[in-house]
């Protein structure tokens, strides 16, 4: 009987292993097919020359937290990474630096929101598939775990998630990049509005992970250095639902304003229990809340909330002779059609960035890994993303800072931009 | 922390607690006649709430596939709702517990968190990732209590819970189903020598649970909002109520569980720190099993069986 | 699954297999699979290809060491724990920690950490072991939202949520492990070291001492076992496997974060226990391979099946394959299996 289980046993167990083995590429990730038809991609395909030759296509690996808690950040990256390469393969691939076309092959894995399972899949991507180039994860975590496995095998990496230590020392992450800002330039225009209004006193409430505490971080930094004076800096758990305790508190010190660091899971019941309690101070997030969700959510109480975040939210209030703006409004439409008319979110907006830049260094380079990053460090200049205007160099591998952000004050149902020279006006 | 802060802390905790309360009292109905800790019991709870929001408006489900406009009202929506799921509650005992034969609690647990697993795979394919929200079912401004308030739907919250709670204990208590039910709990094998169908029992107490978790999910919606992932918090919080006190087996224990577990963790989180607020909860609740390791309100009879694994 | 027992013959099946050979093998079964296992995994990085094959092969063996020691706790000393996360944990930010602020060359570092870990089992173990059943369930679970906060918060100690980056490579009598396929056969070496011990524990005195537990607590009493004591030192030593795990973990992946401990990941160690078959060291290594080769698999393989499926559909996947493994098998994959190919093999 033991012998028969333990033959059994290995029997499975070598079966499984077989089959693991025998699945060496993944087949490549079939899009959903876009309700209209999409014009071809910006940066990306030049007009395909008949008489082209084919290659082979361009690998990206792509680990984005489908499930799991930052799945409301993976979805929308993923999205964008999928209609990315249906409107490239469509329009014929990309013409790489051997003259050939190629079409692109995202392969997009699922971290589950786990370091560990990031790191597997990084190691899929870059070991099994042979991809160019890594793009992943969504938050800080998962990509600070696969950091060493796009470095060890001397890959260029494209974070999607905001903690600064992804890129920081740079010298140690010579082969990464990311494509949010940090969140020290969002802190800093939330600094400037609270100077305009000559406020001195603030409490801050925000989300125990990791997105909350780089953004606290920030906050206290930059806070204190200024002299403003932070009455309380309370926490809450991802996941929890009812912040009467904090909230008691903070209405108890009777702050001049509120900053909040959230994701709209919480955000939003937190800034409608803001007002059931009765509290009156100005509310400023920070970028976690830029999606429709927040103001679908916490409705009226959402009105006159303030928020530093890219200028994809109010892409239609910007002079026309603002550079991001055909790029922003493009992308919104596009993303409306690829998915049955979802309204974009900053996030996605981190996934376009990334994917393009790739899909830039591709074009110039090929899939040389080395060639790729030396790419993205020299020759990203100016480059018109959605999150910002990115310069890559030597010693900044994220490249947009506080002119990539705009205050955005929401009203009636929608979002205002705050121009800096009204900031001490209301 | 004044008298009025320390009021509008307790105010909050008995609205949290009341739907840990609720959903504690789902694990233990199921517990009590099929011996199952069901650990999707809080995915009842986001399905109740999911569907009772798709009901009432437009929703576009399936990444967007599909549009439903079905623009119910409120109160049909939730009685819908909490049938559609006491369905779900009916399935998962005929398509899985029942054929499960097995006495081991540990593999009876893991088939229930693969029911969970799967539950909340199929939400986040029907309704994706976003939150939703449920209009409040009376909307109007809070009630204040001195510098405290009462919001509106925190008393549809505590009222709706103290309301099930006495109408389960009236079915239990004064009807034969009931009392059929309350047989199988203290001795399944006299019940079935009574004439009692027990597997028709044990259907009974997962359509029952299922309804109890549903409607505890609605009524917290319309404050907490409600997304595919939602019920795993409540159905944690509600299995350490429903054992703390009770042992997963008396019915006042989990509601007394669940209240003090929402209180506890609101005045940890206030007076204490908001940051270790989950911790603190949990070592007092630690501190209180250790003093009574059969469960406070635990009659004596039966704690064994009651307690082992 | 069959308690390991060292008669022979008692199976019908190998009556009739008389070779020298079969002999053997139903006499030291657990000798023979041993040498199997130790075979397979020689040859087994001479077959694959690349290090994300051998990286899950080290998930496995990682998983296997904290199965093999939640097995003991579980199967044999009938203990549920919804916390062995934490143990894993303490050894993983064990070594960051011990290696960033006292400077411990890594080998002292791990065994520090897995003292300490034990230490720590031993101190909690003493009032949480008094409870049973649910209520051990619901502290253990408790223990692991606890040590999340802790790692959470504390980010002077831990680095926070965005984790604690272990500092320098894993070096031993100055060989350095700075390869998955070195670190391939450190994982198993460890592996294999520990399968030993528990399997040795098993079957002795001890082992038999704890399955009475299991069967009976108060009989177990009257025979004279010191269940209390006996309770204690099973969680101690399977805090120290984990521990072990963990050290081994942040060496090879270079950082560790909350997110690696959660109670999600403790309630996955409990379904791989109960895939292999609670009560058995066998099983355990089985459930940890089957199910971290299950979570791959299905990653690589619907979307091949299903075009567009996606992480959502994957997670549906794994809950109905989980439900239905526990249906048809409740003793476990291996013991099920085979209960059913025999009951086949009659009817034909």
């Amino acid at each position: 009987m033991k012998t028969r289980i333990l033959a059994m046993a290995l029997l499975i167990v070598a079966g499984l292993i077989l089959a693991a083995c025998a699945t060496p590429t993944a087949a490549p990730t079939t899009a959903p097919q876009p309700a209209a038809p999409t014009t071809a991609p910006q940066p990306a395909a030049p007009t395909a020359a008949p008489q082209a030759t084919t290659g082979d296509p361009y690998k990206i690996g792509f680990v984005t937290s489908v499930t799991g808690p930052a799945s409301s950040l993976g979805i929308p990256e993923r999205d964008t990474a999928l209609m990315i390469q249906d409107q490239v393969n469509k329009a014929g691939g990309i013409k790489g630096p051997d003259g050939a076309m190629h079409k692109i092959e995202i392969i997009v894995e699922d971290d589950a929101s786990d370091a560990s399972k990031a790191t597997l899949a990084a190691k899929k991507l870059v070991e099994q598939d042979n991809v160019a180039v890594l793009i992943g994860s969504s938050g800080s975590p998962a990509s600070l775990a696969m950091v060493e496995t796009a470095t060890k095998n001397s890959t260029p990496m494209i974070s999607m998630a905001s903690a600064s230590q992804i890129v920081n020392p740079i010298a140690e992450r010579h082969w990464i990049f990311k494509t949010p800002q940090a969140n020290q330039p969002v802190t800093a225009v939330q600094l400037d509005w609270l100077k305009a209004n000559g406020i001195t006193k603030v409490a801050s409430i925000g989300v125990n992970n990791a997105f909350g505490k780089d953004s606290r971080d920030a906050m206290n930094e930059q806070f204190k250095a200024a002299g403003i004076e932070i009455l309380a800096d309370e926490v809450f758990q991802p996941g929890d639902k009812d912040f009467t305790a904090q909230l008691t508190k903070i209405k108890a010190l009777n702050p001049q304003a509120v900053i909040v660091h959230a994701t709209p899971g919480e955000g939003a019941p937190l800034t409608v229990q803001y007002h059931t309690l009765g509290l009156t101070a100005p509310l400023l997030h920070n970028h976690g809340i830029g999606n429709k969700d927040f103001i679908n959510l916490a409705k009226d109480a959402a009105e006159g909330v303030m928020f530093p975040i890219g200028k994809l939210l109010v892409a239609n209030s910007l002079p026309d002779s603002d550079p991001q703006k055909a790029v922003l409004l493009k992308y919104i439409a596009d993303y409306g059609a690829f998915t049955n008319g979802k309204a974009p979110s900053s996030f996605g907006g981190h996934g376009w960035d990334a994917v393009e830049i790739a899909l830039a260094g591709l074009q110039a380079e090929g899939p040389d890994r080395t060639k790729l990053r030396d790419y993205f460090e020299n020759q990203v200049k100016n480059f018109v993303g959605i999150s910002g205007i990115f310069n890559w160099s030597p010693t900044d591998h994220v490249g947009i800072g506080k002119e990539s952000l705009v205050l955005v004050r929401i009203k009636d149902g929608g979002w205002e931009y705050v121009a800096p020279d009204q900031y001490a006006a209301k | 922390m004044t008298p009025d802060q320390l009021l509008q802390l307790l105010i909050a905790g008995l609205t949290i607690g009341s739907i840990y309360a609720l959903i504690a009292l789902g694990f233990v109905v199921i517990h009590n006649v099929s011996g199952v800790i069901n650990l999707a019991q809080g995915e009842f709870a986001m399905l109740g709430a999911l569907i009772a929001i798709t009901l009432t408006g437009e929703t576009a489900l399936f990444n967007r596939a599909w549009t439903v406009n079905f623009n119910l009202p409120l109160f049909v929506a939730v009685m819908l709702a909490t049938l559609a799921v006491m369905g779900v509650g009916a399935l998962v005992y005929l398509l899985v517990i029942r054929l499960s034969h097995t006495n081991s609690v540990i593999v009876q647990i893991i088939i229930t968190i693969g029911i969970a697993i799967t539950l909340r795979g199929f939400a986040l394919i029907v309704w994706g990732t976003d939150p939703y929200r449920l209009p409040e079912f009376t909307p109007g401004p809070p009630i204040p209590i001195g510098a405290a308030v009462l919001t509106r739907q925190d008393l549809w919250i505590i009222g709706s819970a103290f309301a099930l709670m006495a109408l389960l204990y009236l079915f239990f208590q004064r009807t034969m189903l009931g009392t059929s039910l309350r047989a199988c709990a203290v001795n399944r094998m006299a019940a079935r020598l009574m004439g009692i169908n027990v597997s028709h029992m044990m259907l009974l107490a997962f359509v029952l649970s299922a309804g109890i978790g549903a409607l505890a999910g609605i009524v917290i919606a319309p404050k907490t909002f409600m997304g595919y992932d939602t019920g795993t918090y409540l159905g944690l919080k509600g299995f350490v109520a429903a054992i703390v006190l009770g042992g997963m087996s008396d019915e006042r224990g989990a509601i007394i569980g669940g209240l003090s577990l929402g209180i506890l963790e609101i005045f940890a989180a206030g007076l204490l720190s908001s940051g270790y607020k989950d911790a603190i909860a949990f070592l007092v609740l630690f501190v209180v099993l250790l003093i009574q390791t059969t469960g406070i309100l635990r009659r004596r009879r039966g704690i064994r069986e009651a307690a082992g694994v | 699954m069959e308690r390991a027992t060292i008669s022979p013959m008692t199976d019908p099946v190998s009556l009739d297999a008389q070779t020298r050979r079969t002999r053997i093998l139903a006499r030291h079964p657990n000798l023979v699979a041993f040498g199997v296992l130790t075979a397979v995994l020689i040859a087994l990085p001479l077959v694959l290809r690349n290090n994300y094959q051998i990286s899950i092969l080290n998930f496995i063996g990682l998983n296997t060491i904290l199965t093999v020691g939640l097995a003991l706790l579980m199967g044999y000393a009938g203990q549920v724990s919804l916390g062995h996360a934490v143990f894993y944990g303490l050894g993983g930010y064990g070594v960051g920690i011990l290696a960033q602020r006292t400077g411990l060359p890594p080998l002292a570092a791990i065994v520090g950490a897995a003292i300490i870990t034990g230490l720590i089992a031993l101190l909690i173990g003493i009032p949480l072991l008094r409870l049973r059943g649910y209520y051990l369930a619901v502290a253990t679970l408790g223990l692991n939202v606890i040590f999340l906060l802790i790692a959470t918060n504390e980010t002077e100690l831990t680095g926070g949520p965005n984790g604690l980056a272990i500092p320098g490579d894993l070096t031993i009598g100055g060989f350095t492990f700075d390869s998955d396929l070195k670190f391939y056969f450190l994982i198993w070496l460890v592996t294999l070291a520990l399968i030993a011990v528990s399997l040795n524990i098993v079957n002795s005195r001890i082992g038999r001492a704890l399955r009475a537990i299991d069967s009976s607590e108060i009989a177990a009493e009257t025979l004279g076992i010191n269940t209390a004591r006996l309770k204690l030192q099973t969680l101690v030593l399977s805090a120290m496997y984990a521990s072990i795990a963990g050290s081994l973990y942040a060496y090879w992946i270079g950082i560790v974060s909350p997110s690696d401990f959660s109670i999600n990941f403790s309630i996955e160690l409990v379904v791989m226990v109960a895939i292999g078959g609670l009560a058995s060291v066998w099983g355990a290594i089985f459930g940890a391979a089957v199910v971290t080769l299950l979570i791959e698999l299905l990653r690589n393989f619907l979307p091949q099946v299903l075009s567009g499926a996606s992480g959502e559909h994957q997670i549906v996947a794994f809950g109905i394959l989980l439900i239905f493994i526990m249906i048809l098998m409740p003793e476990g994959l291996t013991a099920g299996s085979l209960k059913r190919l025999r009951a086949w093999r009659k009817k034909t």
